[in-house]
């Protein structure tokens, strides 16, 4: 197995570099990016709550949390992290079977387990384990082994299990989000993109097929989508209000705390899943932009971390994770602005919850390794 | 660094393909950032006004103030129909935690029936938990405190007050004023107060007709709401505007005393001649108005139409009779100004007219000898005006009644009020019959088609006491500001020559106060002044000639089949004040029971008014010297 062992030598001597230079290496103004989301973040939930009591107070320390594990996280050395992941890797799969034995039923479905006093969602724990299992399976691969059909079905099998397992929560965004992120990791790995035509082609075929097997909750989400107006006080009702709120917001906006939508209660689930429309609401078109421009820095960053890395799995781990929050964030805002079908997808560091802090944190801390970690040098495989 | 040369060009050769892929992969992601950008623009900058829109028809609520319904008062600032408070005991049901045993608590301070029980949960249930359902409404003073006192046992439970419509003089002034009752779809005239809850709207007599000037403008508060429609806060509040007071003409003393007097089946009224106005109009029997406030059962409304004496029936303005000999008045004045007989002019009575085959009989079978005008008021003689109407012809006679308002529309601001019939030679027509003579002569003594309310018959008498054509109205004020024609000056000249309206009063003096006249036994006692009149009888069945030569009487028939007894009369009859009417269903005969009722009806009025109710008159309108003998 290429890619789990490594040269105890190299190892040791990497270790040389000390703490010190590492915590150095640590991309400061990254963390100054996310610091500032986390703080948009704050500044929404302060309204969300009408104080800091009800949200923002919790966000902010969850975030003082996320960020003392993050950087924890960017001092472990990349090497370990890669020997690692296949632990990590069957974690993930383990909450996931746990959740369908044991976990809580939220919206009919199995989603989150109670660990202490957090309430862990398994499925945001496995994309990342997810992005970790692909990134160590493909690191020592070459151009011509990614080539060959037969190295493709251990990672789709990887990719396959927990896909099934989320989608049985039922919770399909999820399920199609880290199928994605699978599929991510699979491009940037070099998988021919014939393979890719292909996969689709039959999705494209499936899906028909599939959407009858959808639970009811799930159809209504997508024919609501296709048609909001159909179902105004059903189905379609949050997404038209979320709608009103956005418009309403116009381009300076009503000011913060100002928002009627949100503080009248027409926005649902505007601490967590609608909270970019309370912003929208209260900051205008300004506000939106300027949000979404910050996470799209910190996914280019995601990007950069990738590119700047002189090892595949660093790459890997990057992109996928990259990719992680780009389709949090992408999927949040296209489904507020009534662009995509409705699902339970928070934006990160900004909408209110313990576990999606947690995971986004992770994420990130895994990201800084690779940074901090970006000359590390994996010994040759045992061949 | 210890790698072979294929690995690097291995390692090379992959993170060729890793930086295209990514660097696409990338571009890709900023793309479909960019698609939300831009999706972000077209919502909030291209449609962003529309939304507004919406976000603030979300956000606001308006809600009516509803306005106190102005008061119906009579002519002495007596309130008829007014607004009494309406305590109520509401139920917040997100007040309490319990609403099963604060209804417990409640019933054992204010007993409560199952069934209401069960309608107020049913509220409860149907409604969002803030809104406050009625638990009990009319609560007496005692009720009151005693839930005061409990107050902290029956959480969520608060007093609330609002109005009903109270008329103090009951049945005796319901047709006047009319009542007031939830509005159906039909009363919808575009006003959003009728949409509020628990409001009336006027739906018989004044409060009919004045029920724009009475239900006032509603106020509008414009709140903020959220979106289970709770009120977050109050925005802006406008003020509605109260509705305005009604001042009638009618005295409800008089009226009592008047309807005191009378039995079912007879309706009195009295109007100041002068002006019109109507100073009392009674009708028996009659209803109690209040039971529309609160919703007429079946059982009652069955009651009202099965009763044959028509208690929701105004007799007054809606009772259609024949005048009988009270219209001779007419019928001589169309003579007089078709010059077609003068006062003068004798006319022999036998007792009889014959005409081709037919007989008509003067009341008098002896006959009446030689008859002039005021002779023939004064004993009604038929075959006057048998003789009269023969040479004058039924529309000369009828255009004369319309000037006496008889037959047309009076206007009153009674809604309802019936037109009446006087016929003509094309009415008949128009029916597919023809007009002969026969029926001219009968008409001429007020008998046959004539359709006439008592309402018309005081407006006749009133025009002929002044010679104005006075319109009857029962409105005095509102508000303050007097309505149209109070003053007599206000009502043009019928038009008709002073002298000859003068020969109509100086008869229907004599009939009251001469020797002879058929209501001699009626006229008023000494001090209070001296009344003008005319007594009529109509047929309400037909008398056949056989029945006649059998000795035939009319004390013999069953009453629905009896004549109705009629009388009109004006006071003082030197300087005209009050213009009455009686009508007595089944009275068998003018002098016998509608006189006496006209006399005790001015004497009650005379003890009202000792000094005149209205405006002196003017003084053209006096009848300057007294009656000749």
């Amino acid at each position: 197995m290429s890619g789990t062992v490594f040269e105890r030598r190299l190892l040791t001597r990497d270790r040389g570099d000390g703490l010190l230079q590492k915590f150095w290496r640590i991309p400061w103004l990254f963390v100054l990016l996310l610091c500032a989301v986390a703080a948009v973040g704050y500044v929404a939930l302060y309204s969300a709550g009408g104080g800091p009591d009800a949200y923002a107070a919790k966000h902010a320390l969850r975030f003082g949390f996320g960020l003392v594990l993050m950087l924890s996280i960017a001092m472990v050395d990349i090497r370990l992290i890669a020997r690692f992941a296949w632990l990590g890797y069957a974690v993930g799969v383990g909450l996931l079977v746990l959740v369908l034995l044991h976990g809580n039923v939220g919206k009919g479905a199995q989603r989150w387990i109670d660990i202490g006093p957090l309430q862990l969602q398994p499925s945001e724990l496995m994309k990342i384990m997810l992005v970790l299992a692909l990134a160590a399976w493909f690191h020592r691969a070459s151009w011509e082994r990614v080539g060959n059909l037969l190295f493709l079905i251990p990672p789709a099998i990887m990719v396959l299990v927990p896909v099934a397992l989320i989608l049985k929560q039922p919770n399909l965004g999820t399920g199609l989000i880290t199928a994605m992120i699978g599929g991510a990791v699979f491009l940037v790995a070099g998988v021919r993109l014939w393979k890719f035509a292909i996969i689709l082609g039959a999705v494209g075929i499936a899906a028909p097929i599939a959407y009858d097997h959808l639970r009811d909750y799930q159809k209504a989400r997508i024919t609501t989508f296709l048609d909001p107006e159909s179902d105004p006080l059903g189905a379609g009702y949050n997404i038209i209000q979320s709608k009103i709120a956005l418009g309403s917001g116009g381009l300076w906006g009503k000011g913060f705390l100002q928002g009627t939508q949100g503080h009248l209660n027409f926005l649902p689930e505007k601490q967590t899943d609608f909270i970019f429309t309370m912003i929208a609401e209260e900051f205008g078109l300004v506000g939106a932009l300027s949000v979404l421009g910050l996470l799209t820095l910190v996914v280019l960053f995601c990007f950069l971390v990738a590119f700047r890395c002189r090892h595949q799995f660093g790459r890997l781990l990057a992109v996928g994770l990259g990719t992680n929050i780009f389709l949090y964030v992408f999927v949040n805002i296209a489904m507020v602005t009534g662009s995509i079908p409705v699902g339970g997808v928070p934006l990160p560091l900004i909408s209110h919850g313990g576990s999606a802090m947690l995971t986004t944190m992770l994420g990130f801390g895994l990201l800084m390794s690779v940074q901090v970690h970006r000359d590390a040098e994996f010994g040759p495989a045992r061949e | 660094m210890s790698l072979g040369k294929g690995v690097r060009r291995e390692e090379e050769e992959r993170r060729g393909v890793f930086t295209r892929r990514a660097i696409a992969l990338g571009l890709g992601q900023l793309g479909l950032f960019g698609f939300l950008g831009t999706r972000l623009w077209r919502l909030q900058s291209e449609e962003g006004e529309r939304y507004r829109t919406l976000a603030e028809e979300n956000r606001l609520s308006a809600r009516l103030i509803p306005p106190p319904r102005g008061q119906v008062l009579d002519r002495n600032g007596r309130v008829v129909a007014g607004n009494r408070l309406n305590w109520r005991a509401l139920l917040v049901a997100e007040q309490t935690q319990d609403v099963g045993a604060t209804l417990e608590t409640f019933s054992r301070i204010v007993p409560l029936q199952d069934h209401e029980k069960a309608r107020i949960e049913r509220d409860v249930r149907r409604r969002r938990r803030f809104v406050p359902v009625a638990v009990r409404e009319f609560l007496t003073w005692e009720e009151m405190a005693r839930i005061e006192v409990n107050a902290p046992d029956l959480p969520g439970i608060l007093i609330d007050v609002g109005t009903t419509r109270l008329y103090p003089e009951g049945e005796h002034l319901a047709h006047l004023v009319g009542y007031v009752a939830p509005p159906a779809e039909r009363d919808m005239d575009g006003d959003p107060l009728l949409e509020l809850p628990g409001i009336r709207v006027g739906r018989a007599g004044v409060e009919k007709h004045h029920d724009l000037a009475l239900r006032g403008r509603a106020g509008a508060v414009q709140l903020e709401v959220n979106a289970v429609g709770r009120v977050i806060r109050e925005l802006d509040r406008r003020e509605g505007v109260p509705g305005q007071d009604v001042q009638l003409s009618v005295d409800a003393e008089l009226q009592k005393a008047l309807r005191g007097k009378i039995e079912e089946g007879t309706s009195i009224v009295v109007m100041d001649a002068r002006n019109g106005e109507v100073l009392a109009m009674a009708s028996q029997p009659s209803f109690d108005p209040s039971i529309f406030n609160a919703g007429v059962s079946a059982a009652q409304w069955r009651d009202w139409t099965r009763n044959r004496a028509t208690p929701l029936i105004n007799k007054a303005t809606n009772g259609l009779y024949a005048p009988g000999s009270t219209f001779k008045m007419v019928v001589a004045l169309a003579g007089l100004e078709a010059r077609v007989v003068t006062p003068g002019d004798r006319i022999f009575c036998p007792g009889h007219l014959d005409l081709g085959d037919t007989r008509f009989h003067c009341w008098q079978r002896r006959g009446h000898g030689s008859v002039d005008m005021r002779t023939g008021i004064k004993l009604s003689c038929d075959v006057y005006f048998y003789e009269v109407a023969k040479r004058v012809g039924i529309d000369r006679i009828a255009a004369m009644a319309n000037r006496f308002g008889l037959g047309v529309d009076l206007e009153i601001e009674l809604p309802g009020t019936k037109r009446g019939l006087v016929p003509t030679r094309a009415w008949r027509q128009a029916q597919g019959k023809a007009w002969n003579l026969g029926d001219t002569i009968v008409h001429g003594i007020g008998q046959g088609f004539y359709q006439l309310t008592p309402l018309q018959l005081a407006t006749m008498t009133a025009r002929l006491a002044t010679g104005r054509a006075v319109q009857p109205h029962v409105t005095r004020a509102i508000n303050g500001r007097p309505v149209r024609g109070t003053r007599s000056e206000d009502w043009p000249s019928l038009g008709i020559p002073e002298r000859d309206l003068r020969l109509m009063r100086e008869g229907m003096w004599a009939v009251v106060n001469e020797p002879g006249g058929t209501a001699l036994a009626s006229r008023l006692p000494g001090p209070l002044g001296v009344m003008a009149g005319k007594t009529g009888s109509v047929q309400v069945r037909r008398i056949s000639r056989e029945q006649r030569e059998r000795g035939f009487k009319t004390e013999s028939l069953p009453r629905e089949w009896r004549p109705h007894a009629l009388f009109v009369a004006f006071a003082p009859y030197e300087n005209p004040i009050y213009a009455v009417s009686v009508v007595v269903e089944h009275g068998m005969s003018g002098s016998g029971a509608a006189a006496p009722l006209a006399r005790d009806t001015l004497v009650e009025v005379f003890n009202r008014f000792r000094a005149p109710p209205a405006p002196p008159p003017t003084p053209g309108q006096r009848v300057a010297e007294g009656p000749r003998t």
